[in-house]
């Protein structure tokens, strides 16, 4: 069977699961749409987390981003992974107390202000659609690739599919699809792992076999890697890095990002209890670090399979003849995505870092210029090719990387199409509105929101490469300190909450747009997005934890300055942190 | 809540308070601290290749993560019990 068959099969057979779940879990109300009805078992809303979080970034780009930077981007991990602790301590058990169905909807009733839940719903939506963008243009690349198809055509089916399920069973449909697609994506990714770790180390564990010995050098396989990469001029993968202050920031704002991303924080309202919330946060970072311990083993292991590739004889050896190259590189160069020229005309590929340290040794050996590059998107999509698996593990690999496109996909769009329906319309514009027109409502918003979401896929504007710069810094500079000080202050009111998260956004917009242009419009930008520009060294991808900072300063300082909340709202602060009373996720 | 358990309540949030604030040192200690700012300090001590801090970076944190919101899990619901604010 050809391999273009086998994907057809894994990716058409795991396509046709998610629409028989959604057919047999349809959405008969609003509850329904919006919570799932509210008893989802906290494992099964686990496994519905993980594959609402893991998104093509986190199945198809993270390895690669580690694999270039090593240490450096081992912020990443511990960023995507240290905002659960957050979530579970912070935000999810109190905010399944309070028992609504979104996250501004909380804003707006704490706060008591109907400007505060708008905010709030701006936020959401700028955050989540620029997250989904990513979402839909991933899912139609891993079409164009495997399934040949061009990547407009591919998007469109994926729109179609995710149209069906999202559509018509809201919540429900997308939690039971999306624990099918964590067991797809999950199994997708560390299949090839496990066998290249068995390959490289013969430790079965990709976790264990990072720091177990390399069995043809009989070396670890970390300092292997050093070796072999310092040799060609690359920077030492474990090196430790001198810019610490970053760091730090960089990883805080993606962790208290993702505490205050609400697609991922509107999760927790499906479960039937407070514990369950906590629960369910546990059970969650469970499925999500199957998958990201495993990712740092994949980074090192493929960089150094491509490494050996290359140079089959060792570093000091000559490079392999480029007609001899194997299959797997030719099946890449043909999307564009690895390419190959030959600078020095000697027929073989110079694969080395063109840096000025390296230019003298370079020179010695007849070099002129680093020869191959390759995008390290491909690392996780070209795995089993690079270890030679079979081609189902290939296939499994495509109908993993969809899942993960599919299921963060689908949790956004519910965000927004709730935060255009509960909070928008229901809330604001026409608050008499039955519940089978809001069912309704919700339905058309999910609609017009996929429909979007395709067309910005297919011609991404500017801002959609810049998620992590502008969903992470507003989830963390808006969302997050307004939730978490909606419910461990009483004394916040609803001018400090608002001047909070206007101070944060704008802070952090605005230190974004310094460096990468204003609305992310090519030669706006007023200085240079390079580390000698940055304030303190302070990258504007870590800057939504300092927005955060504002944000609860200035909330502080403004609502201390004003007067107290009323009773009734330090009542209601009161009640969501106790959880006796907290019945199933309600309307009124 | 009603009046009669308003002492309750508050040593209640408290003890709640108290176990985040623990949890949070080690949820820092270990991500920022041993994976970040300290990782100078503890590379005398080798693991597999590299030193302990770049393990704590790429796979200690995780773990570390994990354990504590399960145990913050645990422990709360047995502080909902002792103070009868748990769910029915």
């Amino acid at each position: 069977m050809s391999q273009f068959a086998i994907n057809i099969i894994f990716v058409g057979g795991s396509f046709l699961l998610y629409i028989a779940i959604a057919i047999w879990a349809k959405a008969g109300s609003t509850s329904d749409f919006y919570v799932a009805g509210g008893g989802v078992h906290p494992i099964t809303n686990g496994a519905a987390i993980g594959a609402d979080w893991m998104s093509a970034a986190s199945f198809i780009s993270m390895a690669g981003l580690i694999a270039a930077g090593g240490y450096a981007n081992s912020t990443f991990l511990m960023g995507w992974t240290g905002g659960y602790v957050l979530l579970a301590m912070l935000l999810a058990p109190y905010l399944r107390k309070f028992g609504k169905f979104t996250v501004p909807e909380f804003i707006g009733d704490r706060f008591y202000s109907k400007n505060a839940r708008l905010v709030a719903v701006i936020c959401l939506i700028v955050a989540s659609v620029t997250y989904v963008i990513g979402q839909m243009a991933g899912a139609g690349v891993a079409f164009s690739r495997f399934l040949e198809v061009d990547s407009t055509v591919g998007l469109m089916i994926a729109a179609v599919v995710v149209f069906v399920y999202a559509v018509m069973g809201g919540m429900k449909g997308i939690t039971y699809t999306q624990v099918a697609q964590y067991c797809v994506l999950i199994v997708a990714y560390t299949i090839p792992a496990v066998f290249i770790s068995l390959q490289l180390t013969g430790n079965p564990i990709p976790g264990l076999g990072l720091f177990s010995t390399h069995v043809d050098s009989g070396m670890p396989i970390l300092s292997k890697l050093n070796q072999v990469i310092t040799d060609l001029g690359f920077n030492e993968y474990t090196a430790d890095i001198d810019n610490k202050l970053n760091m730090v920031l960089f990883t805080l704002s993606l962790m208290i990002g993702t505490a205050g991303l609400p697609h991922v924080i509107i999760r927790f309202f499906t479960v039937p209890k407070v514990a369950d919330a906590r629960w369910s946060a546990g059970w969650a970072l469970v499925f999500i670090a199957l998958l990201y311990l495993t990712a740092p083993a994949v980074a090192s292991m493929a960089r150094l399979n491509l490494m050996t590739t290359i140079y089959p004889d060792g570093t000091s050896a000559e490079p392999i003849q480029y007609d001899e190259r194997p299959n797997w590189i030719k099946e890449w160069e043909v999307t564009g995505l690895i390419q190959f020229t030959d600078k020095n005309e000697d027929g073989r590929i110079q694969l080395y870092n063109d840096s000025e340290a390296f230019a003298p040794t370079a020179e010695a050996r007849g070099w002129n210029g680093n020869e191959l590059v390759v995008n390290r998107d491909i690392l996780v999509l070209a795995n089993p090719e690079i270890a030679n698996l079979p081609g189902w593990v290939i296939g499994l690999i495509a109908a993993g990387g969809l899942a993960a496109a599919l299921s963060t996909a689908a949790g956004l769009l519910l965000a927004i199409s709730s935060a255009v329906s509960h909070d928008l319309i229901k809330g604001s514009i026409n608050p008499a509105i039955s519940e089978k027109g809001e069912l309704l409502a919700a339905r058309i918003s999910m609609a017009v929101a996929i429909v979007v979401a395709t067309y910005l896929g297919a011609n991404p504007p500017g801002f959609a490469a810049q998620v992590v710069a502008l969903a992470f810094g507003i989830a963390a500079a808006s969302l997050f300190p307004a939730l978490m000080m909606g419910i461990f202050s009483k004394r916040v009111n609803n001018t400090g909450a608002i001047a909070g998260m206007l101070s944060g956004l704008t802070f952090t917009l605005v230190y974004i747009f310094v460096y990468k242009g204003w609305l992310f419009i090519p030669g706006t930008a007023n200085l240079p997005d390079t580390p000698e520009n940055w304030v303190l060294g302070i990258s504007p991808l870590s800057i939504g934890a300092v927005g955060a900072i504002v944000n609860f300063a200035v909330a502080f300082i403004v609502s201390n300055a004003t007067e107290e909340p009323p009773v009734e709202i330090q009542e209601l602060v009161e009640s969501v942190r106790y959880p006796r009373g907290a019945g199933q996720a309600q309307d009124h | 809540m009603s009046a009669g358990h308003s002492y309750d309540a508050e040593a209640y949030w408290k003890a709640n308070l108290r176990l985040i604030f623990g949890s949070l040192i080690v949820w820092a200690l270990v991500s920022y601290g041993f994976a970040i700012l300290l990782r100078p300090m503890l590379a005398g001590i080798p693991i597999g290749g590299t030193d302990l801090g770049f393990w704590f970076a790429q796979q200690g944190s995780i773990l570390t993560f994990i354990a504590l919101i399960f145990h913050y899990a645990w422990r709360m619901n047995k502080i909902d019990e002792k103070f009868g604010v748990h769910e029915e």
